[in-house]
């Protein structure tokens, strides 16, 4: 029964993979904007070009994680075609995990081109690959999650861009993307520690050169498991209850 | 208020509620006091009927009675406030990941994915379903011939016609073998040639063993089509039986005469004619 569950969520993630991820423009989008970002940062301060790798990487993951997976859901409610998933004999979190993992590959795959880029381009080296590689795919999960969760919560596709928007630019700018949060403002600093990105900047910096800038690389693992878990069931929860409206 | 001695073992007056004699070997659709309420509206009334194994069962009312709310809550997409259902000997309240497996549903919308083609549709659809691959390649291909579309297995579904693309959606709710399937006005705002096409699918699909459960605003579409009739009026159910006896009952030319008269909608049509409900402004 659990695999029919299992194989039934990668079949939607492959089936939304084909119709939504793999086009041109979601492709772009996950891959232009963070190097029009990073461009930016450098032209502003060239000498901050090795720095870059962790920020980058995790910025791409957010970008190519959420872009999609933030109106999937909301956009097949509106052609109708995510009543076909919810009349098939899965689970709503089968449903769900299987939209999220869309997002996860989409964004490993992106994140891994970066990360090659920027072995390439800024000369970055990578202190533990496995543990790189897993922790792109936790923060893929998290911002997925994340992309789910705003998807299921509005009613417009446009609803959807604001709502995400709304949270993922600060984070660009609030979580040691461009700067390492110890050397931002102590004022801003605590603002940084609420958001999921701060942590997969910091576990990927850890895993790149060696050093972390902000926590403890256990309790950031811990923190994005926590975050995913939380953003992942209060999606399942807010689902449920549009169903019985 | 009116009550029609019905073919079933209940008479069904909205004023009480009723207690029915279940046959679990005849019956493949039993519903035991389903309520359903949108926080304090009440759009399903403490509904009771049964729907037999291999029958073509209309399920008719007007726009807003509650033919909707109920087949969503027997199809699993919405739950109900009080009362179930048992399909196929599963009850809708605790099993309804397995029910959904004996389940083909076509909604009022050809909800498919425009970007895939029919075939990877078909595909999709047998894979949810937890239909074997083999098997699966074996059934769109046995599906795209019985239907007659196999040339059309590699076309976008967004390039259909609205005729084909209804006769897709069937298709893909027959993927996994349903014992039962739910139809949601299916040929609203098809041509002539399309819903005859329609009507020759539903009852071959109907001597093939499949049971029908319809529902159509077009009353003239369900005497063709049903064997028995339900109507539904403000989340009440008023009477099941065969067309032939609702229009005896009320002594009408047609179903749909008799539809009238059952549904109390007889005074208001003919406000309507008399052109009442169009006021004179001048």
């Amino acid at each position: 029964m659990y695999s029919n569950e299992i194989r039934g969520a990668f079949y939607i993630a492959w089936k939304d993979l084909k119709t939504y991820y793999f086009k041109a423009p979601n492709i772009s989008w996950g891959i232009m904007f963070p190097v029009v970002m990073a461009l930016a940062f450098l032209l502003r301060n060239p000498s901050g070009i090795k720095d870059l790798a962790p920020g980058l990487i995790a910025m791409a993951i957010l970008f190519a994680s959420t872009s999609a997976e933030a109106i999937v859901i909301v956009f097949e409610r509106r052609t109708k075609t995510f009543e076909r998933l919810l009349l098939a004999p899965l689970s709503i979190q089968s449903i769900l995990l299987g939209k999220v993992l869309g997002g996860i590959i989409f964004g490993f795959l992106i994140a891994n081109i970066f990360l090659i880029g920027s072995a390439i381009f800024l000369g970055t080296t990578v202190s533990n690959f496995i543990f790189l590689e897993l922790t792109v795919l936790l923060g893929a999960l998290v911002f997925s999650a994340f992309g789910t969760l705003v998807s299921v919560y509005v009613k417009e596709i446009f609803d959807a861009m604001t709502l995400a928007n709304f949270f993922r630019f600060p984070m660009i700018f609030l979580c040691g993307v461009f700067l390492p949060v110890s050397s931002m403002p102590s004022f801003i600093q605590p603002l940084a520690y609420i958001f999921p990105l701060t942590y997969a900047v910091d576990l990927i910096r850890f895993f790149l050169t060696g050093t972390y800038d902000v926590i403890n690389p256990l309790i950031g693992v811990v923190v994005l498991i926590a975050y995913s878990t939380i953003l992942f069931y209060l999606s399942v929860l807010i689902l449920r209850r549009r169903m019985d409206q | 208020m009116k009550t029609y001695e019905l073919n079933q073992s209940v008479a069904f007056s909205s004023e009480k509620p009723v207690k029915m004699h279940y046959d679990k070997e005849k019956n493949i659709v039993e519903v035991k006091n389903l309520t359903k309420y949108y926080g304090k509206l009440l759009a399903v009334d403490k509904i009771n009927f049964s729907v037999k194994k291999g029958d073509i069962f209309g399920f008719l009312g007007p726009n807003g009675a509650g033919k909707t709310s109920t087949i969503k809550i027997l199809v699993g997409l919405l739950k109900p406030s009080s009362g179930t259902a048992i399909i196929d000997g599963k009850d809708i309240v605790k099993q309804i990941v397995e029910i959904k497996k004996t389940v083909g549903v076509v909604t009022e919308d050809s909800n498919l994915y425009d970007e895939l083609s029919v075939a990877d549709n078909l595909r999709f659809a047998g894979q949810l379903y937890g239909v074997p691959k083999p098997e699966r390649e074996e059934r769109i291909n046995e599906l795209l011939k019985r239907f007659d579309f196999e040339d059309k297995k590699d076309v976008k579904f967004s390039n259909l016609s609205r005729g084909m693309k209804r006769k897709v959606v069937i298709c893909t709710a027959l993927m996994h073998n349903p014992k039962i399937l739910f139809l949601d006005e299916p040929t609203t705002g098809l041509d002539v040639l399309s819903v005859r096409i329609l009507h020759t699918m539903i009852k071959d699909l109907n001597k093939m063993g499949v049971t029908i459960f319809l529902t159509t605003h077009y009353i003239e579409e369900a005497e063709h089509l049903c064997n028995t009739i339900a109507i539904i009026v403000n989340g009440k159910i008023k009477t099941v039986d065969t067309p032939k006896n609702l229009m005896l009952q009320t002594k009408s030319k047609n179903l749909e005469e008799a539809f009238i008269e059952i549904t109390g909608l007889r005074e208001e049509i003919m406000l309507v004619e008399k052109g009442g409900m169009i006021k004179n402004v001048q």
